[in-house]
């Protein structure tokens, strides 16, 4: 399964499903990842850190094992 | 009365345009998640008194953060005449949903667009009227910040208040069922009315990332513009302390001593050795600490802070704490008790109380005028800011080290997802607000701590009647004397240690109640300690400052946010016992390597 976290800086995706307990889910949605949308890694942070990524118009950071949650279409 | 609510997704501005609706200044920041309690304000509105309601932002209704939490009561809980749905014009594509989320509360609304400025620059164009006949409400453009498009906005709030009906939403969470429908007419909305472009056209934002989070130098960079600023406060703030204390000196010996020479020696010793000093001591440290405050508030605004937090993340996590975490703990050099209720955005209960642990570790702004005017007495000029330096590593060494010890115990498994907003200039009408903000907080301190504290060291110092004032005789003296077997191994004495139980109310009059205690103030002070103390004393006596407790106003939020009197016992013992142990292996080994 080819995951956000799979992603390297510059590339996209699109956002096929996300795997997440609910209240995660309903944060997710709110701010903008929802299935078929495109979503971009901008950076990922140093160490492990982080990864920077750009859905729509909201530019957002989070971490790899939550990136790991959200599925991409092959 | 009627009533306004103001309600959107974090830093949407719903402060900003609170400010500017009150006339207040409640806290704004580049930082989501800023509007930490409710502010009521009352307005006057078409020849009406109107209360307006800030809540604090919010993602959904089904939230189920302390925020969250927060605004669900209120909505259950209180009528509501206008609901004021606040979002950013360049992110309608997703906070649209919250509007029709509320629009099915069947609360009287209305949208307001706020941030039209931002939307310009990144070339967002929306069509106010045809979003507004599609949702059926009123809908208004405007920048709170900038204030454009404010006139009209108002106008429109005062004609839906004069038609509205109050509405007792109680099975609110039933009406929130159908979020499929609202995805659907989102869609439908958005298709018609908004065009974003495919990538936002936000150049300066990228080109800044691009340096500030770069793999190798963010980290380096972060800690260089810190370093700046604080070069770039002290450099300002010196002359004006300076002369804040020239004048009050001047004041004194012109006006103040001549008044009271025919006065009762108690009454001139009690208002001019023990309230004057002690107050005038503490006042001029106020112009360095506004230029704080003005400067950490720039880099709230600025959105510098979500960066901090992307950068520290990785090492945050290996202390089993988080981005936020850190952003909390600086946040926490200004003070203390907005860092602890910033804590609210966290859901895992762990996770707050570990960050609510490390907190009070934070050298807060009253903590740093007593190392100021330490490090000034004792050290050279050229050692002194050295000496302050070590401190903030200290104050970071003992976060850390109480994260790592305590981590096992509160384990969490809180995803961390944060939003990265554009970096924003603060304009000079905020700036000068939060300035203005701090002075008044101060003042509001300095009225009921201050002066309270240091009249009752005046007390201790000079009483009995008829002994010695400050001798060991007096009150002061025997207290002194009685907790000399616990602080003479780490090198504070007597006077010192009546200073530091006066710290615990608030540190601010630690340097108050030394002015009292050597019955001096300013320049005089600083010459009589460096004459008493050797640096090896000084430097164990800030050390036990910085670590042993926080004030009485964070120790009362700690309570109030933890709601666990064991977890603030165990709080206070812990950084009790750190402070005693820190500052005796430092003096016994100063001492032993012959200092």
């Amino acid at each position: 399964m080819s995951t956000l976290a799979n992603l390297k800086p510059g590339q996209s995706g699109i956002i096929q499903a996300i795997h997440s307990e609910q209240a995660l889910y309903y944060r997710l949605a709110a701010m903008g990842f929802r299935i078929g949308k495109k979503i971009e890694v901008v950076r990922s942070a140093r160490f492990a850190g982080p990864l920077h990524v750009r859905v729509g118009s909201t530019d957002i950071m989070l971490r790899r094992n939550e990136a790991q949650h959200i599925e991409l279409a092959a | 009365m009627k009533r306004i609510a103001l309600l959107g997704m974090p830093n949407t501005g719903k402060s900003t345009f609170f400010n500017r609706i009150t006339g207040a200044s409640a806290r704004v920041g580049n930082w989501p998640g800023v509007t930490i309690d409710l502010m009521g304000a009352k307005v006057i509105m078409g020849g009406e008194m109107v209360e307006v309601v800030d809540l604090p932002g919010i993602y959904d209704l089904h939230g189920f953060s302390d925020d969250e939490q927060v605004v669900r009561h209120f909505l259950e809980n209180n009528a509501i005449d206008l609901a004021l749905i606040i979002l950013n014009s360049c992110q309608l594509d997703r906070q649209l949903s919250l509007a029709l989320q509320l629009k099915q509360l069947n609360l009287p609304c209305l949208l307001l667009l706020n941030m039209a400025d931002e939307a310009k620059r990144f070339g967002v164009t929306v069509d106010a009227d045809k979003m507004s006949q599609q949702l059926d409400l009123p809908v208004m453009m405007m920048s709170a910040k900038y204030g454009e498009g404010y006139k009209p906005a108002f106008d429109a709030i005062t004609h839906a208040l004069r038609n509205a009906q109050p509405v007792m939403p109680q099975q609110m969470h039933d009406k929130l069922a159908a979020d499929d429908a609202i995805e659907q007419q989102m869609e439908q909305v958005l298709k018609s009315a908004v065009q974003i472009p495919p990538r936002l056209s936000d150049d300066l934002t990228t080109k800044l990332d691009r340096v500030m989070l770069h793999p190798w130098l963010g980290l380096p960079i972060f800690f260089g513009v810190m370093y700046l600023l604080f070069q770039a406060i002290f450099l300002l703030g010196k002359p004006l302390q300076d002369g804040i204390n020239w004048a009050l000196l001047a004041f004194k010996d012109g006006a103040l001593v001549p008044l009271l020479a025919s006065a009762p020696a108690w009454v001139s010793g009690l208002l001019i050795d023990g309230i004057y000093n002690g107050v005038g001591t503490v006042a001029a440290f106020v112009p360095i600490i506004v230029l704080f405050f003005l400067f950490m508030a720039i880099v709230e605004d600025t959105g510098y802070l979500s960066r901090a937090a992307f950068l520290m993340d990785a090492l945050m996590a290996r202390m089993g704490l988080d981005g936020r975490s850190f952003v909390m703990l600086l946040l926490g050099f200004g003070c203390n008790v907005p860092a602890l209720m910033g804590t609210r955005v966290m859901r895992s209960r762990a996770l707050r109380l570990l960050t609510m642990l490390v907190i009070p570790l934070s050298l807060c702004s009253a903590r740093l005028q007593v190392f100021l005017f330490i490090s000034a007495a004792i050290f050279s000029p050229k050692a002194a800011p050295l000496v302050l330096f070590s401190l903030y590593l200290m104050s970071f060494a003992t976060a850390l080290l109480t994260a790592l010890i305590f981590k096992r115990r509160l384990v969490s498994h809180e995803p961390f997802v944060l939003e990265m907003p554009p970096y924003r200039f603060p304009t000079l009408r905020q700036m000068v607000l939060r300035g203005w903000h701090e002075v008044r907080h101060f003042l509001n301190r300095a009225s009921k701590f201050i002066v309270a504290g240091v009249v009752l060291v005046w007390l201790l110092t000079h009483f009995p009647a008829g002994v010695a004032p400050g001798s060991s005789a007096t009150w002061a003296g025997q207290i002194g004397a009685w907790m000399a077997p616990i602080l003479d191994p780490v090198g504070i004495n007597n006077q010192l240690a009546i200073a530091l139980i006066f710290g615990f109310v608030a540190k601010e009059i630690v340097i108050g109640s030394l002015a009292v205690i050597y019955g001096m103030e300013g320049a005089a002070l600083s010459q009589h300690m460096a004459g008493s103390l050797d640096w090896v004393q000084a430097y164990s006596f800030m050390l036990f400052t910085l670590i042993y407790t926080p004030c009485l106003s964070t120790i009362a939020t700690l309570k109030s946010e933890s709601k666990s009197l064991r977890y603030v016992a165990m709080a206070l013992a812990w950084s009790l016992g750190l402070a005693w142990v820190v500052s005796f292996v430092f003096y016994q080994t100063a001492r032993a390597l012959g200092y």
